[in-house]
Order: structure tokens, then sequence, then C-alpha cells
């Protein structure tokens, strides 16, 4: 594991309680670090500060010191350095903390400001809170409750402006519910790097738009909706299908690429919403593609795999093959960890040769890697597999048609894709552990039902060698089984001993037996991952470009 | 785009004005509004590829700044001042003069096509209010009847024209 | 006591017959002689001449010049930019267009001395887009200058080289702030910006150190170079040096423009002497003193208080000193010098409607008080005046108003908010019985909203 180095510090007093924090942090991160929180609407941790809500004001104050000698002007009455308040409140998020800062959060000028900037926000709001899909992760409604003064003294008309706008593919707006912080703004600009959101005409008749030519559609667009403080960018798929208040929230990752997104996965009674991106500043930030946000679509597609036939049938048959010989494994960049351990001691038992599937694609720098397989590095750490994968399954196909191989047992992946036709595939015995119908499940012999990532736990290493967990977010559908489980059984019933069925008891042997593991497990796993040493793979040239935080080893 | 070739050279010189190209966004805004009368989608357009900008960027400062226009106006454009010198001494009258000698409403194409009226905010010359700009020219100390003197002189200009 | 005469320093050739703009006019007239004196001197102690002149900018603020230019970054190894602000647009002030329109070199002669001063090589004159003539006289003017090598590369010989470029506005108040004009500049929605850390000493234009300054103070630079900083102590008062533009307009008899020493003389004898009194049968009711955000007094109140130096004043409205400190003292400001009469036709409620309907128009609408409460003001206060007026809407007025100064990222919340406090602060009776008192109203009285 590598430790991060340990920044400067600095004391501050938040509202009479010392604490120290970072050199340029500032005083809206600095409260929330002594569990205090400076309301706000424009700051976003990940994005440019611009001050514009006002709502994060507060009271700062420095030591005084006399101004010709330098030397602390001391308070009488407390015996402490006398403070210098400003006589005006200032902003939080524009604000960095110095040391000796003196800040509060609470003071009646601080809270009469909240509360001019909370009745300010909402003259012209609609109040539609009823037919707002943002009830119940609104930050107005939040701090209205803490803020508002509970009846209104606006008796004008209010301003009218568009609503139901589609600004690209996936995100509708509702200019009067706009707060005009401007997020979206500076995240498509300076974070997607697309400049397509602005504001048009001006005061408080402001209205966020696009040109009609560039519209938001770029696979970041809904980020905007992410971190939209209000009700007014709403994600079309997701608008009016479910209140966030009843749904579920499982911390997952995105399989979409060897990125390793940090995800939440929204579900009810088994059925997935929405997925929006979990904060991790070392791979994703606060962002996420919206490609990877559609995967879940893949949990009840049409074309799913379910098996009436019992698990154990299925794996007699399956040993009943595995036993006779001349098997290669296909593994899968797309299995866990734990999978891919697991497949390796199955390996190991039956004598097989082992394989691996690449799927590249081009890279967007930012999200979405050129790696494709959320975890090829894992297949790596774990040695199932020494060398990187290539796409097709060459010496396979040669083996196949020399006679060496007579079963070829595939974690989900699509052999026909992978090169293999279908004379090759008739030649030998297919045992598939799949979730979804294809080519090789139609021509398998065994077809074991499995689990997507959505349904169950696991670990994938990302393309920084960084071990991440996920959590099953919803059941797996009757009639498939984990694939922990499954490669337990088949290991047990071609003889040889298990690593363990489920993550928690894998995970003993994982420690035990593998170098890079040597000191984790998963449950002491942190939510943020852990950066694997990866020394030994220096010497492999990854597909990867660069991305949000990733730079590739320059090859010399 | 359609404009003038002093126009495009106007325009090509302005950019080296400025070591950022996007600062000629305003003068290019004018140059094009003098031209051809309005800021059309096209000019938005033509100004963000002209400037390696995006169309936003322009679409934003031309709805911020209200002398650049969406639409075309009358041949003559008349704004009155609104603010407060100018309306303690009848500024609005003279708006209503204005309105009334071209029957049009704020904003309004004359039926004539010959004026286009606009109230607009303070023209810092406060001293000799009220006062309006006719084009580029400011008039001050234009009360009712000065307007209606004012408002003759444009008719009569626009028939000697034809 | 009689009012003191003009001095005109700034406004010396304004109005004077046979004057013209040309550059030939000025140099007959003594013009650059200034500048060729500056640039054989050291920068350094030229901004020592400015500082110990005691200048204050005119734009508004009353800020010590020579201070402002000491706070540039003079390290940063960037481009030193000069912005000439003449996006005069305050209401109640017409100084600038004068200068421009009819001494155009004072100005440029006075900026390229403030260039040389402080190694700037490319300088901007931001002109109010509504002023299209004024930028065709600089344009010209500049080129003049260029042609006589007074602007441009290699002045006089001397090795140093600095540009001028004319950039129009185009109708938005908001660009008179100083850091909503560089973001204008930049060719961007013309929105303030915060400070920290966007100090246009530090970070301004394109992210270099950037000064600002008025036009006509940059006209008083080119008098502090030429008599030196010393003497020009010597004009007006300590703390108010140099001279002051007084713009009258409104309710007077002789509205305009006049150059006194500052400090040197009250609001009773500017109105009364040099104005010329109240309009016939009327009397003066109210007095804007610095431009219309400045905070309104009322003829008839009192100012009792001691000044920071200790002397006790009592005065009425007539018996303040026409500077910025004394000004302050009474809870107002002298502001860019726009002096906005009323007189007693004015119904108060109407005429704040009409502040209140510009403020609402000019705010850029980033941050959320001005931009909100600036809208409220106007909607409450247009309601008002036509429509139905309840007795506790001046009451809403203020307490709208006092959510907004102190809080927003630039002064236009103080300007847009400090109208609306002191017309309620001063004329409260009027606002209070406003629903019954306009039943009573002159029906043909001046629309003001």
């Amino acid at each position: 594991m590598i430790q991060p180095a340990k920044p400067d510090l600095i004391t501050v007093n938040i509202d009479g309680k010392e604490i120290a924090v970072p050199k340029g942090t500032n005083v809206i991160e600095a409260s929330r670090q002594a569990q205090i929180d400076v309301p706000h609407y424009c700051y976003h941790p990940k994005l440019e500060i611009v001050g514009n809500c006002r709502m994060c004001l507060i009271e700062m104050g420095m030591p005084a010191v006399d101004p010709a000698t330098k030397a602390p002007v001391m308070d009488e009455a407390t015996g402490k350095q006398k403070i210098n308040w400003v006589p005006r409140p200032v902003i939080g998020c524009g604000t960095n903390v110095a040391p000796g800062m003196h800040i509060k959060t609470t003071s009646p000028m601080v809270k009469d400001a909240r509360e001019g900037v909370m009745e300010f926000l909402l003259i012209n709001h609609p109040l539609d809170c009823p037919i707002c899909d943002q009830a119940g992760e609104c930050k107005l409604q939040e701090q209205a409750t803490g803020y508002g003064r509970g009846y209104s003294r606006f008796i004008e008309q209010k301003n009218v402006k568009p609503k139901r706008t589609v600004l690209g593919p996936r995100v509708t707006l509702d200019d009067e519910r706009c707060v005009l912080c401007s997020r979206c703004i500076r995240f498509s600009r300076d974070v997607a790097g697309k400049d397509v959101l602005g504001f048009v005409d001006r005061g408080s008749y402001s209205t966020l738009t696009c040109h009609p030519d560039h519209k938001l559609d770029h696979n970041y667009s809904l980020n905007t909706v992410d971190i939209c403080p209000v009700g007014a960018l709403t994600s079309t798929d997701f608008r009016f299908k479910m209140r966030v208040w009843f749904l579920k929230q499982t911390k997952s990752l995105c399989t979409e690429s060897s990125v390793g997104t940090n995800t939440v996965v929204w579900s009810r009674e088994g059925t997935i919403y929405r997925i929006t991106p979990r904060r991790n500043d070392e791979v994703n930030d606060t962002w996420m593609t919206d490609s990877g946000r559609v995967l879940y679509k893949a949990v009840a597609a049409d074309n799913r795999l379910k098996s009436d036939t019992a698990l154990d049938a299925l794996v007699e048959s399956a040993a009943k093959l595995l036993k006779a010989g001349s098997i290669a494994i296909v593994s899968s960049g797309r299995a866990t960890v734990e999978e891919q351990f697991a497949l390796k001691k199955l390996a190991a038992a039956v004598g097989a040769s082992v394989s691996l599937v690449s799927r590249t694609g081009e890279g967007d720098k930012l999200l979405l890697s050129a790696d494709l397989n959320p975890n090829v590095r894992g297949a790596l750490v774990t040695g199932l597999i020494t060398q990187l994968p290539s796409a097709q399954l060459t010496d396979l196909a040669a083996d196949i048609d020399a006679g060496k191989v007579k079963t070829v047992l595939t974690l989900g992946e699509d052999l026909t894709a992978a090169g293999l036709s279908a004379a090759q595939l008739s030649k030998v015995n297919v045992i598939i552990l799949g979730t979804h119908a294809d080519a090789t499940t139609a021509a398998a012999k065994v077809v074991i039902p499995t689990l997507t990532a959505f349904e169950k736990s696991g670990t994938f290493v990302n393309q920084q060698f960084r071990i991440q967990k996920f959590a099953a977010a919803v059941p797996g559908p009757k009639g498939a089984s984990d694939d922990l489980a499954v490669l337990a059984k088949l290991t047990a019933a071609v003889g040889s001993q298990t690593p363990g069925a489920t993550v928690g008891t894998i995970w003993n042997t994982l420690a035990a037996e593998v170098p890079a593991l040597a000191t984790i497990s998963y449950a002491n796993l942190p939510e943020t991952g852990l950066l694997l040493d990866a020394t030994a793979w220096q010497g492999l040239t990854f597909v990867e470009g660069e991305t949000l935080h990733f730079k590739p080893a320059v090859t010399v | 785009m359609n404009l003038k070739p002093e126009t495009f050279q106007r325009i090509d010189e302005v950019i080296t004005h400025y070591p950022v190209k996007r600062s000629a966004t305003l003068p290019l805004l004018h140059l094009i509004q003098e031209d051809a009368g309005f800021i059309s989608d096209e000019a938005i357009t033509w100004i963000a590829e002209k400037l390696e900008l995006q169309p936003i960027n322009v679409l934003e400062v031309v709805t911020f700044y209200p002398m650049f226009r969406r639409k075309p106006i009358g041949r003559r454009h008349i704004k009155v001042c609104r603010t407060l010198s100018c309306a303690l001494v009848g500024g609005y009258k003279t708006c209503d003069t204005f309105k009334a000698e071209f029957g049009v409403g704020l904003g309004e194409v004359s039926a004539c096509g010959e004026a286009t009226v606009e109230f607009v905010e303070c023209l810092a010359s406060c001293g000799t209010a009220p006062v309006v700009m006719i084009d580029e020219v400011l008039h001050e100390k234009v009360d009712c009847e000065k307007a209606k003197q004012l408002a003759a002189q444009i008719r009569s200009e626009a028939a000697a024209r034809k | 006591m009689s009012a003191p005469a003009q001095t005109r320093i700034i406004f010396k050739h304004i109005d004077e017959p046979g004057y013209s703009n040309d550059i030939e006019c000025y140099l007959r007239n003594g013009g650059y002689e200034v500048l060729k004196k500056a640039v054989t001197q050291k920068p350094e102690d030229l901004r020592e001449e400015v500082k110990k002149s005691g200048l204050r900018g005119r734009g508004g603020a009353g800020f010590p010049c020579g201070f402002k230019w000491s706070l540039v970054d003079r390290k940063s190894g960037k481009p030193i930019y000069l912005i000439v602000n003449a996006d005069e647009s305050e209401p109640g002030t017409f100084k600038d267009r004068y200068i421009m329109h009819q001494d155009p070199h004072q100005l440029i002669e006075g900026t390229m001395i403030s260039c040389f001063a402080n190694d700037v090589k490319q300088a901007y004159i931001y002109i109010r887009g509504e002023m299209p003539e004024g930028a065709r006289i600089l344009e010209k003017a500049i080129a003049e200058a260029k042609a006589k090598n007074l602007v441009g590369q290699n002045i006089l010989g001397t090795g140093y080289s600095c540009e001028i470029f004319v950039h129009r506005g185009a109708g938005a108040y908001i660009c008179g702030e100083e850091t909503g004009l560089i973001e204008s500049l930049e060719g961007k929605r013309a929105n303030p910006r915060i400070k920290p850390p966007y100090f246009p000493a530090v970070l301004g234009l394109y992210q270099c150190p950037t000064i600002v300054n008025n036009v006509e103070t940059l006209c008083h630079v080119k008098h502090i170079i030429d008599i030196g900083g010393e003497a020009y102590t010597k004009i007006g008062t300590t703390n108010n040096t140099g001279t002051r533009i007084f713009c009258v307009s409104g309710h007077v008899q002789r509205p305009g423009y006049y150059e006194f020493q500052a400090g040197t003389i009250t609001m009773g004898q500017l109105l009364n002497e040099v104005c010329g009194g109240p309009l016939p049968g009327r009397t003066f009711k109210a007095v804007i003193p610095g431009g219309s955000s400045a905070k309104i007094l009322r003829f008839g109140e009192r100012f009792k208080g001691k000044s920071r130096a200790g002397v006790e004043y009592d005065w009425g409205v007539e018996d303040v000193p026409m500077d910025f400190d004394s000004l302050a003292m009474i809870g107002t400001m002298g502001g860019s010098g726009g002096v906005i009469v009323m007189d007693d036709s004015v119904n108060m409620v109407e005429a704040l409607a009409n502040i209140n309907a510009f403020y609402q128009h000019e705010s850029c609408g980033q941050c959320t008080p001005c931009r909100e409460g600036s809208l409220w003001m106007k909607k409450i206060s247009s309601r008002m005046v036509h429509g139905d007026a309840r007795p506790e809407d001046g009451q809403l007025l203020k307490s709208v108003a006092d959510q907004i100064p102190g809080r927003t990222i630039c002064a236009f919340g103080e300007a847009c908010s400090w109208p609306t406090q002191s017309f309620i602060g001063k004329f409260k009776d009027e606002f209070d019985g406003y629903s019954e008192a306009k039943k009573a109203l002159p029906a043909d009285r001046r629309v003001l909203v």
C-alpha cells in the first residue's frame, strides 16, 4: 500500500472549536471537518469558486497585532489575543483558512444573511415541490427548513421562464427552478471540456440555456443533474419514476472501463432506478459517464439467462465434462478479483490453460479508459494470468483445431465475439457461467446462469492498481446463481478444495496466498480503495492512456 | 456572412488589438450590428468561429448587453433617457411624444419603417435633460415641443429620400 | 458666505470658444509638455508624486490613486495593463463625457504619463457604448498623438512604447465596476469577480496586474506631474486635494458642471448661488449628492456630530461641505460628483420607483441578494405607483433593502439598496401614507416611473 504525503496543517477556530486543517482549505471544508455545516449552493469542491449564491456567508476575524511592532494585541477581559472581526460577512467558499483565523457560523449576522438569501432565492421560485423530481434531495427544501421564514412576503408576479426545455438527449431543464448557481456551466466547461451551457439575458431574468446548435449531449451531461442543487436540471430517464426517499443506496463500482468509477446504485424492492457517482478524489472525483449510468438496464434485459434446472444438476453435468480433461478456461476481465482467484484454483484442479479476452476502445481522457474491462489487473494480481490479454483467442482456436482442447469453460465471455468460429465451438464442449444469452450460450453444453455486478459483491483492481469493493444492490433473478458459489461447487465436484464460496470466506485464502493482498480483507477495505504495489507488473504495456487521475507509466 | 468589405477589414484589424481573441467579441458585435442592423443567429455562429469560441459564449454576451439587437429596427433609432434626472424634467413625456409621433410602442418598428423608439437608462448627460439619442447624435433638452420638431425632421428626411 | 469662484483645471478648456479637440489646438495650449517632462523622469518618482498629491479616485469610491498604484504586482513578470474607466454611467454624472468630447488629448496625455509611471505597454479606454461619438473622437485623437510620436512605439525617442486602444461597451452600468469592466473587456458578460483572489492589481485583465482609473482621475495625474505632488496638495483641502467637478441636474435654475477646489464649497453655495436656486415658485425638497446610488439628503434635516479630527459640527443640508469626508460623515457619499436635486413637486415614492427600475435593469444577476433584491424592490415600488399601495410597503421595501448591502460580490449591492434605505429612512411618512396621498396628488404631475 502507498501512503499519501502529510499536508501542512493550520489551526483555526470555528465556533469556539480549535481545528487543524490543511493549508489551502476553505472555510466550508474546514467547517465540514469540524462537523459544522455551512450551507451553500454554488460552491462545489471540484469546481472553480465563483461565490455567487452568497449562502455560505460567515463571520471571519484574525488575531489582532500591533501594526508597528507586530506584537499580539491582548484582550484584557479574556487574557487571549484580541480578534479583529471583519465588520461584514464573507463567503466561506472563497475564504481560505489562515493561521489563527476565527470563524463564526452561527452568529446573528450569519443567520440574518442566510435568511435573507433564502428568502431571495424563493421569491421567484415556483415552489412546485409536489411535482418536482428533486424533492427529497433539494438544497432549497433542505435549507428552507433551517433558514426559511415559513411564509412569503412576496405578493408580486413571479418571473416567468422556460419550462421543460430539452437541453440534450438526457437532460431536461426547468428554468424557473434554477438558482443561477452556474455549477452546470462550470462543470461542462471545465471538467467535461464542452463549453455548451450559459446564461442568456441579465439580472433576475438570466436564463440557463445552450446554443440551439450545440446541445448538452456529451457523455458527462448527467453530472449536471447530480450537481444541480435544485430541481432545475433533471434526468430525462429518471424523471417521475420514483421518489428518492424510497430508494435504497448501495455503494458500487462502474464496470464500464478500468477507471473504476465509484458509484451509488439506487434501488427499491429489487429494481434499480438510477446510478450516480460516488466521490473518490483519487479516482473519479464526483463524476461519472452517462454511458455508465445505463449499464443497470442489463439487469432486467430480455435476454437475461435463467435456468429451471437446479444448480447442483448443472454443476454435475459441468463437472463430468471437466473431469474428462483437455480443458481450456476463458476467464474474464469483468470478473471480480474473488472470482478470478477461484477460477485460478479450479484451473489448477483440472489442469486447464487460462486465457482472458481483452476488450478495448477509445478512452476519453476523463473517466472512460481504453481498457473496457474493469478488472484485467485483478487477473494479474491473483496470478490468474501473467501476460496481458488479447482480443482474439487465436491460441485457443489453434488448440481446438489441433484437437488439444475438448472442453472450454468460460466466465461469461462470448467466445464467438472473441474469434472462435461456430465450427470451432461445435468441436468442443462449452461450459459457460453467464448472465445474458448470446451465440456462445446457444452453442454451450452447459449454461449456468450467474449474476451481474449489481447483484453480487466483490472487488475490482482498476488501472491505478487500486483495489476497490462493491456490494450487491439487488438480489439476482430466480434461476441465477452467484458466480463464486458456482465456482466453489465446481471445484468441489472435481475433487479439489475450494478457496471459499463467498466473498467473505475467500478473502482468508486470498490474503494468505496473494502477496499483494497480504494485509487486506474485504471487510476492512476502505471505501475509496487501496493502492496496491504494482512493481511486479511494471514491464507490461497497458492500453490505457491518461485519464482524470491516471497517468500511464512512461515506457522507455 | 454577408458584410461590406470594409467591415471585414475592420474586424480583422480590431482583433489585433487584443492578446486574447475573445476580447474582440464586443467590437465584432458592434461592427456587425452597424453593418447589418442587428445580430442574427448566423452572426453569432460566425463570430464564435472567427474568435475560436463556442456559440454559447457569444450568445451569452449578446443577450447581456442591451445595445445589441436580435431583430431589425426602424431606419432611425430614437433612444429616450428614462433615468431620474431626465424623468424629473419630463423624460416620460418626451418618450410618449415620440411614440405618438410615430404611432409605435417601445421597441417596435413604426408602420412607415422609419423609427424605433426605445426608453433607455441614463445617457450621462443629465445636466441637459431630458436627452434623446437619435442614431448616434445626442439631442439635449428635448421637451415635447422639441421632440415633435425632431420627429418632423425625421419624417421630412425620409420624404426627401424618396 | 458667498460661493468661491470655480477653479477650472480639468475643465479649463471645456466650452472655451475657439478651443477644439484636435491635437494642434491642444499643442498650442501647452499640450503634451508634461508627458515630455515625465518621460525624462524615473517611473517610481512619478508614482511617488501621485502618492504625495493625495489624489483620490474620481470614479465614485474616492480610493487614493497613489495607493492603488502601489498595490500593483510588479514582480509577476506578466505585463501590466492600464484601463481607462470611461464607462461613465452613474445616473447624475456627466463629467467624463465633456473631457472626452472636448479635450480628449488631456485624457490621452494623462493616460500616457500614468502608463509610463507604471511600466504599462498596453492601455485600453473602455468607453460607454452610448458614446459612439466620444469613441470616434478618442480614436482620432490617439491617431493624431501616434502621428506625433506621443503614443505608440518608442515615444519621443525614449525607447518607451505604449499603445492605447478604445474599447466600446454596450449598455451595462455594471461595467463601471472595475472587475466587471475587466470581464467585459475580456469579451464576457460583465459579472464582477470575487475578491479575493481577483484583485485587479494582481489578477486583473487576462490574469495580469491591472490598473483601472477613471477618466477624470487620469487627467488629474497630468496636472500633478505638471506642478508636483506637493503643490497639488495646496489645491483643495487636506485629504480632499485637487479640484472636484460637480454635475448638477434636476430641479435647479442652472444645471451643469462646475469645478471647484475640493472641500471649499458647501451644498447650499453650490445649489443656491452657483446653480441659481430652485425653479420659480418651488423649494428644494431633497438632494442626492454623489450619483443616484448615494444616500439622499432631506432639506430640513440636521446633522450633528464630531469629525474624526474632533471638530464638532451641526449642519443643515446647505451647510455640508461637498467633500468626500464631510459627506461620508453625514451618512452619504461624494461618489462621482453627480448632484441630483428634487424640489417640492416630487413625490418620493415615485422618485424611488424610478431609481429602483434603473438598478434592477442594471444588476448583472450573478449573485443572489442584488439580483433578487433589486427586482423585488422595483416590483414593490412600481406596484405602489401603478397599482395598490399598502401602508406596510415602505417597511417591506426597507427590509428587503437591508438584506442586500455587505453581502454581494461587488458594491452594486450597496448602490441598489442605499436609495431605498435612505428614501424610506428620511421620507417614511410619504411611503407609509402613499396609498392615501396618491389620490390627492395632481393627476398631471410629472411621471417618474
